[in-house]
């Protein structure tokens, strides 16, 4: 069988505005993903984990290399295979709650037994009591919590995560990474998931692959080898931190890169 | 929750009684001037003089004639004014390029006085019904195409991202996306055209027509007939309150829903 997701030397330069140079965001990236398995990308930010995240779900072409998702090679969304949860809630706020499931079900195309399958969605985040409120009646907690269900109920085999928990508190962040866990391992779905927080990284994935400043490369990839549904206990036990510590490790250098980086680029605008 | 709405609902009803002192004094201050005889009636008649000439007046056919007019010259210029101007703000509202392109054209033209130019308008289409027409369409096609492009433009691109990897169709986001997303602004901009074609068609009546509602009030003031010309002019400030409290409530229900 061959790997759910597989990313095969990708690149990706974008254009410097206004006479800059070129800047390369991904540099010569590979990489393959087993199905049902959970994978965090982890780098300082600016290092292009989120454009890696949109090249393998088809909304940007990468400047170089491919992506294949199962045995089709990525040309642009794939609606039925893979479905997006972003940083920021996209429940359209002139639709209720079960009314954005609806829309985003008939995007998919599936226009039969979406009620029962939404609510269904909804109720497996304990949500279920919000269908007919609209987004600005929730919190952005409750909100992300939704776009979880919806990401779900979309029936993918893929779930790409664009740092689905940065704008929570960090106890919201605890139970709703817990949630994920629990989902991922009833669904078996396959997820990538980008963020820069290290513990979340270490809770919820299976494998880190742990990125380099910018241009992008993949610098490691560290297993974590505990079992699905995980709880927050996982991170009292030593071997949490053992891997967090060794993800600094790797992750220190780099940060220190990006903001040296950040400096200059600084110090050349004010100069 | 009680407490809140009770707060609300005080704070509402001061706002009302302001509102209505505003128009107390208004009245009482028209009342007090010309009673006590400070102005010449031949600049402010009484509140009397007025409500009897706009008894008489109301009841002539010339009355409902002019009303007429002006109705069907505003209804043509807005319905102008709106088709073009959504069309146009559609496109350009929709291409970054576009929008970067022809918004502050189109914004510094409605900075410039277009009043101006109707007599070049009058020239073009005449004293009658064309050229308020043309003036009204114009001047009311600004706010409603800048408001369009602005609710177009602003269509968060998140939301379409997401329905991109969804799978939507441009129709699809045309209806659940861009459409909603921009309505809000669009109706703002449609309520602001309607008042400024409104007030154009009225002001180019007023400065050179043969019929409507602006005419006859410039005609009874070249006669120096007053109250005749305040009953027209209580007549318009009437309408025009009625069509902005119908216009908002409009408004405040479609933004709501």
């Amino acid at each position: 069988m061959p790997p759910a997701i597989t990313v095969d030397r990708v690149s990706q330069l974008f254009a410097g505005s206004n006479g800059a140079p070129d800047a390369t965001a991904l540099d010569d990236i590979s990489l393959d993903i087993n199905r049902g398995e959970f994978v965090c990308l982890l780098g300082p930010s600016g290092c292009g984990k989120s454009t890696l995240l949109n090249i393998i779900g088809g909304l940007i072409a990468p400047t170089s290399g491919g992506v294949t998702v199962g045995e089709t090679p990525v040309r642009g969304p794939l609606p039925r295979d893979v479905a997006f949860v972003f940083q920021e809630s996209t429940l359209l706020p002139w639709y209720t709650v079960l009314e954005n499931f609806r829309v985003s079900l008939e995007f998919q195309d599936r226009k039969t037994g979406w009620r029962e399958h939404s609510l269904a969605a909804l109720s497996s985040v304990g949500m279920e009591g919000f269908a007919n409120f609209y987004p600005s009646a929730l919190s952005i907690g409750m909100k992300q919590r939704i776009n979880m269900a919806r990401g779900i109920a979309l029936d993918t085999g893929i779930l790409l995560m664009d740092e689905p928990f940065a704008a929570l508190d960090e106890q919201t962040r605890l139970v709703l990474g817990e949630d994920l866990s629990v989902l991922l391992a009833r669904t078996g779905k396959t997820i990538v998931f980008v963020t820069h927080s290290l513990a979340e990284a270490v809770l919820l994935a299976d494998r880190i692959v742990v990125m380099t400043a910018r241009p992008g490369k993949v610098k490691a990839i560290i297993e974590v080898d505990e079992p699905h549904p995980r709880s927050p206990d996982f991170m009292l036990q030593p071997r949490f931190s053992e891997v967090r510590n060794q993800c600094y490790e790797l992750l220190r250098d780099e940060i220190r890169t990006t903001v040296d980086a950040m400096r200059e680029a600084r110090d050349a605008r004010a100069g | 929750m009680l407490a809140q709405a009770n707060a609300q609902l005080r704070l509402t009803s001061i706002v009302r009684a302001i509102q209505l002192g505003v128009v107390v004094i208004l009245f009482g201050g028209w009342v007090l001037i010309t009673s006590s005889h400070a102005v010449n009636p031949l600049f402010l008649p009484g509140p009397l003089a007025v409500a009897g000439a706009l008894a008489h007046l109301t009841v002539t056919k010339a009355f409902w004639g002019a009303v007429g007019v002006t109705a069907f010259t505003t209804a043509v210029a807005y319905a102008i004014a709106v088709t073009a101007g959504i069309v146009m703000g559609f496109f350009i509202g929709r291409s970054p390029t576009l929008t970067a392109a022809y918004r502050p054209v189109l914004a510094g033209m409605f900075a410039i006085p277009i009043t101006l130019f109707f007599p070049l308008f009058v020239v073009m289409f005449g004293l009658g019904p064309g050229s308020k027409i043309a003036f009204g369409a114009l001047y009311g096609f600004f706010p409603v195409v800048l408001n369009t492009i602005a609710g177009f433009a602003g269509v968060e691109p998140l939301f379409l991202r997401s329905a991109r990897s969804q799978g939507a169709t441009r129709i699809q986001a045309l209806r659940h996306i861009f459409v909603p997303g921009a309505w809000p602004v669009v109706l703002s901009g449609l309520r602001i055209g309607f008042f400024i074609t409104f007030a154009s068609v009225l002001g180019g009546e007023t400065l050179s027509s043969a019929s409507g509602v602006g005419h006859a009030i410039a005609h009874e003031a070249d006669l120096l007939d007053s109250p005749p010309m305040f009953a027209w002019i209580v007549i318009v400030l009437v309408a025009s309150v009625a069509l902005n409290l119908t216009l908002s409530f409009i408004e405040k229900r479609a933004v709501r829903s």
